[in-house]
């Protein structure tokens, strides 16, 4: 095929970085490794997302009046103030990343700590949203305003008739597995975040090196964008 | 072995007092220095000792089937366990052997050192991907042991969803954490091959071998996150009543099959496109000729990812489906034909004035060329929207992908472990029983699954424990011929682990092959090469190797 000869393309600096893994050439492609990857992963995550996104089209244009009826039981004015604290965290995560990039180490900790903060606070109030539509279920008794699908749900509930009763326990279905799984990708990214702060305290990051921190902001965007897809798919098709 | 007592003159035929020092196997032989490696040849090593373990598994389970099938009364075994059976057989195979298969042991051990790397982009990931697949065997077996799974390896719903009574949920984990670690495979090889590349080292300068398994990652990452969602929707059905695929709650249990086959067709391709990989650089060595229409090959992996995806509903026709999006579906089916036979024609043309010899991972080319090529034309017989009715669910179908996976991928598997054998452990083979086994795997395939197609032909439905009386002469043909493979099968596993004590050393390049992986030591050092390599040439330029280089 060719002959062996020693490669030497990369600028000395870069050669000897102390966050430099011994595979890479330079610090340049480890850098573009990380991002490439994560953009993989992020497709990766899509099309996992993907599948419950196929699943909503698909019963929505079945039933598009259990799904009115079912849009009605979820908060909007709540939801709306979430899509805007979730939205302020994405803000708080880029100004993190444009802190690493400009090398200020305090401001690198205080917007991913509030990162955190503002994610806490969506995690809060999706508890009790949460909370809300299950505690009717529990107990052996009456089940009246139960909201979760399964044997205790109440097709009442959602002022329904007959089938669309029924059907509307698909839009829950949807619900819970789709806001749990972003959820549960949120609950994934602190402690995520949380390391990459305290790294960022240590002072490990430069302008010249800070993928962790620009990595770590791809991923919060995404989950911010996967948000923004569910909030009116559940909260804004009641119809009217 | 012992070392202390080598003679002072060292002939070359001699064996080595041990391993190169500076080679990967010589890196540690404690536990912990496997278990902790972050060296993509080690982790090689790891999976091909993992999967391994899983293929004699499923292999036993397969016997099981075909003693069963032996009497057509179902005398030797009840319904039940038979069902249970050939779940196991499928999960097994299917999950844990052919998936990770070729890509988790070779692309892991060749792709970096083919384009001139030292380690896969992302090392600890790499050895993640071994853990989770680890974790996800232990709670696939421990469901398979513990009161077995009989939904068949598809998980079809409502059986799976609301009439199983076996392990559903265990045996869904472990498929879901399996399935991590074959996207986090692809995911590493996506960024090594964009990223890593030596210099000189073009797209179209990069051997097959990584094109293959670049289309294949490609697949291993848009299509393994779609069941994984899939098997969580079957649990959440399972543990909390949501209504997914539930026609009570409005749900729609065909949704399942298309959630299921939107991965699992393509994930046919995640086990034959690696194995055309490994025949394109068996075929181009052993004919000592650059591949037939370069481009085309690459370019055919790479279509047949893309169409892959596009295919699905073909395992559905009967299901009812609308009749245009079956005819759209049967139409992009014939489609994947073209790739395919681009591949099949350019092989042959390689091997045209090629001068060909016949070692061991060459006979298995050519096991590989006949029976995929029976197993590929089978296929439009099920993709034909006619044909397929007949042809539905009946051991047809199980003859033409055992064609394609066992036929196809188990022979780029077997050669594959032959070719590279002694560049991984620097040792050879003895050649007589590698091409004795070789054939034995061909006759004993063909034995076992030629009857089959008569038998699904005839209207023998598959996944049933009894048939009729005039199904048995066929059925014990098959057994007979399972019995021959299982035998072929076992050959290679002594001779192999034999030829690691007799260490009769293999030499840097004992087929004289061009590659990268040709040009470093056998076994490669721990960085891979002592020089980093740059690239000047095309791939497979067998004009420049001189006659004296051919040691075989």
């Amino acid at each position: 095929m060719s002959e062996a000869v020693v490669a030497s393309s990369a600028p000395a600096q870069t050669r000897h970085h102390a966050a430099l893994q011994h595979h890479f050439v330079d610090l340049q492609q480890q850098q573009e490794a990380a991002s490439l990857g994560m953009w993989v992963f992020i497709a990766q995550e899509i099309l996992f997302f993907g599948g419950l996104f196929a699943a909503y089209a698909i019963y929505r244009h079945a039933y598009p009046e259990a799904f009115a009826l079912g849009s009605h039981h979820l908060n909007r004015t709540i939801g709306t103030a979430n899509t805007l604290v979730l939205i302020g965290s994405s803000l708080t995560m880029a100004l993190a990343v444009h802190a690493a990039a400009t090398g200020r180490r305090q401001a690198i900790v205080g917007f991913l700590l509030a990162t955190v903060l503002l994610g806490g606070v969506f995690l809060g109030v999706k508890y009790f949203e949460y909370a809300e539509k299950i505690a009717p279920c529990l107990g052996d008794q009456e089940h009246a305003g139960c909201l979760v699908p399964g044997a205790n749900f109440d097709p009442h509930a959602v002022h329904a008739e007959g089938a669309a009763g029924q059907q509307a326990q698909i839009f829950f279905s949807l619900y819970f597995g789709m806001t749990g799984l972003h959820a549960l990708h949120m609950i994934v990214g602190i402690p995520i975040i949380l390391t990459i702060a305290a790294m960022a305290w240590r002072g490990r990051f430069t302008p010249e090196y800070h993928t962790p921190v620009e990595m770590v902001g791809l991923y919060w965007h995404f989950v911010d964008i996967i948000w923004i897809f569910l909030f009116p798919l559940l909260y804004l098709v009641t119809g009217q | 072995m012992n070392t202390d007592v080598m003679p002072p003159m060292t002939t070359p035929q001699s064996p080595p007092p041990a391993f190169p020092a500076d080679s990967y196997l010589s890196a540690g032989w404690s536990l912990r220095s496997w278990l902790l490696t972050k060296d993509h040849k080690r982790i090689a090593i790891l999976y091909l000792l993992s999967i391994s373990a899983m293929f004699v598994l499923g292999a036993v389970y397969a016997a099981i089937i075909r003693w069963n099938l032996l009497v057509p009364d179902g005398s030797h075994m009840s319904a039940d366990a038979y069902n249970k059976t050939f779940t196991a057989h499928g999960v097994i195979m299917v999950f844990f052997f052919l998936i990770p298969s070729i890509p988790a042991v070779f692309g892991n051990f060749l792709i970096p050192i083919m384009i001139g790397a030292r380690d896969l982009a992302f090392p600890r990931i790499n050895l993640l991907s071994w853990y989770l697949y680890v974790i996800g065997a232990g709670f696939t077996l421990y469901a398979l042991f513990t009161g077995g799974l009989d939904t068949g390896w598809t998980f079809y719903t409502p059986y799976s969803t609301v009439f199983a009574q076996s392990n559903v949920e265990l045996a869904a984990i472990g498929i879901f954490i399996a399935g991590f670690s074959s996207i986090l495979t692809g995911l590493n090889f996506i960024v090594t091959i964009h990223k890593m590349r030596a210099p000189g080292l073009t797209w179209f300068r990069l051997p097959l071998f990584v094109w293959a398994h670049y289309a294949t990652a490609l697949i291993q990452v848009l299509g393994t996150p779609v069941i994984a969602i899939t098997i969580v929707l079957v649990a959440l059905e399972r543990i909390f009543h949501f209504g997914f695929f539930d026609p009570n709650r409005g749900g729609d249990p065909i949704l399942f099959q298309h959630l299921f086959w939107f991965y699992s067709h393509p994930a046919v391709y995640i086990m034959i496109l690696p194995s055309m990989g490994v025949i394109s650089e068996v075929i181009s060595t052993f004919s000592r000729k650059r591949v037939f229409g370069y481009s085309f090959v690459a370019m055919s992996s790479l279509a047949i990812a893309a169409i892959g995806f596009l295919v699905w509903a073909h395992h559905m026709f009967v299901t009812g489906m609308a009749v245009y999006s079956a005819m759209v579906f049967s139409a992009l089916t014939y489609l994947v034909a073209i790739p395919s036979a681009i591949k099949t024609f350019n092989w042959t043309a390689t091997l045209y004035k090629g001068s060909i010899s016949w070692d061991t991972p060459m006979i298995y080319v050519f096991c590989f060329l006949g029976l995929f090529l029976i197993g590929g034309l089978t296929g439009l017989f099920l993709g034909n929207l006619g044909t397929d009715v007949h042809l539905t669910d009946t051991y047809f179908v199980v003859a033409h992908f055992h064609y394609i996976m066992v036929g196809g991928a188990i022979m780029g598997y077997l050669g594959a472990l032959h070719f590279w054998w002694p560049k991984m452990f620097g040792v050879r083979y003895p050649e007589a029983w590698g091409r004795l086994s070789a054939v034995l795997v061909f006759v004993g395939f063909n034995l076992t699954f030629f009857p089959q197609f008569l038998l699904g032909y005839m209207g023998m439905p598959r996944r049933y424990h009894v048939y009729p009386d005039e199904f048995q002469v066929l059925n014990v043909l098959s057994s007979a011929g399972a019995t021959v493979l299982g035998f072929a099968y076992l050959f290679p596993a002594f001779y192999l682990l034999f030829s690691l004590l007799k260490r009769q050393p293999a030499g840097d390049n004992p087929w004289g092959a061009t590659g990268l992986e040709w040009r470093t030591s056998s076994p490669p050092p721990t960085e891979n090469f002592h020089e980093m390599p740059v690239v000047s040439g095309e791939p497979y330029d067998y004009s420049k190797l001189g006659k004296e280089a051919v040691l075989v």
